[in-house]
Order: structure tokens, then C-alpha cells, then sequence
């Protein structure tokens, strides 16, 4: 699909991705859930993919736009094992997988 | 494929909006289809490479890896269920507004998008990028896995020890 499509729909796609962003941001500001916060994690960095992919359309640059979701895509998934991890120890020492089991951590 | 693209929007906005206020395991669902979906506009937008790490990794593994971690935590009772639909309700159900105004505003915002032609470096391809421009964030990226498996390994192990212990 040609450039013109992208830029003529860029305010569209450009709001698509905030729309994205904003609703991985709730998720993780309102969940008590520790695992849906990892899904609003994920909702947030599809949206900044999305904003990436765009911009390479729209600029032309789309090999760099790629770099940069490629790289995007290894560290989102390392963070996601990782933090996945954590929150199966957590459930294993607290018997839940809660926010409000972490108030040991406080001080 | 104009319209084909304008249904993938709209078919990812009602995904979006669906993942916040389900349940866990059919957020995490929807978690993958909003992969699929954003995997084919990425193929439209000529970026194939990314699509396919975006299917693969992001629809495939890490799909697979938060039913795991759903799996492994305790499923609820059916009066907690009860209860954590009520909170649901209350918690997610305003977030159609909330999300919708910021997608209004971001609609109705004035975009200073100047475009240009292309210029020269962008008919170079991607592994001529990755591996010239961008070599220093495949070094990155390989820190980060081995990162990533030994951080995984060290959480796993006292777990592993206890379940041999009994």
C-alpha cells in the first residue's frame, strides 16, 4: 500500500495507537490483578508498535521503523517472562497473585 | 484493501475495548487477537519482518506464556468469581468513556505532520539496517535474553527445590 494512504489516514491510525496506549494505561492503573497488569503492560507497548509502524509508513523510513519494533518485540517478550516469573513466585509465597500482596515491601 | 484495513481498525478498537473488561484468561485472548490483527496492518504497512516477529512472539509466546502463568495461579472459587465480576463492573466498565474521549481528543487534535519523500537510507533494507545502523542494539537484545534466562532460571529454582523436597 502506498505512502499516500498512511499519511491521508495518519490522524486515524495516530489515534488507533493512542486508544491502545490509553487503554493499557487504565488497565494498569485499575487492576488489582497482577497478571492483568501484565496484559495492560502488553495493551500499552502495542500501541507504541503500532505508532512505530506508522511512522515508518508515513516517513518512508520503514526498514528503521522495523529495527526498532524488532528490538521493541525481544525486550517487551524478556520483560514479559521475567515479570511472569515474579508473579508466580509471588503467588507461591503469598498464596495470591494480588497487589495488595506486596505491602510487605513497604518501608 | 482500503476497506479491508478501515475493518482491521475498527475490529482492533473493539478488541481493545473487550480485553479491559473481560476475565483473565479471555483478556489474554483478546491480548492475542489485538496481536494478530495489528500483525496484519503492520503487512500492509510493508513492514513483512515485523509482522511476522509480532505474530509469532507476540500472538504465539507470550500468549502461551501468560496462560501458563494464569495456570499456575489459583483459580477462583465461584463466589470470588462473583465478587471480582461485581468490582469488575464498577472498575472497567467506565473505561469505555475514558478511552473513548482520549481517542476523540486524539482524533480531533491537530497533527503538525509534515511529509516528506523518502529520503536516501530508506531503500536500504532492514537487515542492512539491523546489522549496520542498528548493530549495537543486536548486542542489546542478546544482553537482555541472557538477562532474561538467567532471571528466569533464578526464580524458578527455589521453587523447583521445594517441590523436590516433598
Amino acid at each position: 500500500m502506498s505512502p499516500t494512504f498512511w499519511i491521508e489516514n495518519f490522524k486515524l491510525l495516530a489515534a488507533t495507537a493512542g486508544l491502545l496506549f490509553a487503554a493499557g494505561l487504565y488497565m494498569v492503573i485499575v487492576s488489582h490483578n497482577l497478571v492483568r497488569i501484565l496484559i495492560g503492560i502488553e495493551m500499552l507497548t502495542k500501541g507504541v508498535t503500532l505508532l512505530l509502524g506508522l511512522a515508518g509508513a508515513v516517513t518512508g523510513r520503514l526498514a528503521l521503523a522495523e529495527a526498532f519494533i524488532i528490538t521493541l518485540i525481544v525486550l517487551e517478550v524478556v520483560a514479559i517472562a521475567v515479570a511472569a516469573g515474579l508473579v508466580v513466585g509471588i503467588f507461591g509465597h503469598h498464596g495470591r497473585a494480588r497487589v495488595s500482596a506486596l505491602d510487605e515491601l513497604k518501608g | 484493501m482500503t476497506t479491508l484495513t478501515y475493518a482491521l481498525i475498527g475490529l482492533l478498537v473493539v478488541e481493545t475495548l473487550w480485553t479491559i473488561q473481560t476475565s483473565i484468561l479471555r483478556a489474554v485472548m483478546g491480548l492475542a487477537a489485538t496481536s494478530v490483527l495489528l500483525a496484519i496492518l503492520l503487512f500492509q504497512m510493508g513492514a513483512p519482518l515485523a509482522a511476522v516477529f509480532e505474530l509469532s512472539v507476540c500472538a504465539g509466546l507470550i500468549t502461551v506464556v501468560f496462560v501458563a502463568t494464569v495456570s499456575m495461579t489459583r483459580p477462583l472459587t465461584p463466589t470470588e468469581e462473583e465478587a471480582c465480576a461485581r468490582r469488575r463492573a464498577v472498575r472497567f466498565h467506565p473505561s469505555f468513556l475514558v478511552v473513548t474521549l482520549v481517542g476523540l481528543a486524539l482524533w480531533g487534535a491537530r497533527y503538525a505532520l509534515q511529509a516528506a519523500p523518502p529520503p536516501a537510507e530508506a531503500l536500504a533494507g532492514v537487515r542492512e539496517v539491523l546489522w549496520g545502523a542498528r548493530r549495537l542494539d543486536l548486542v542489546g537484545q542478546i544482553l537482555v535474553m541472557f538477562v532474561g534466562v538467567f532471571a528466569v532460571v533464578v526464580l524458578f529454582k527455589p521453587r523447583a527445590r521445594e517441590e523436590a523436597g516433598k
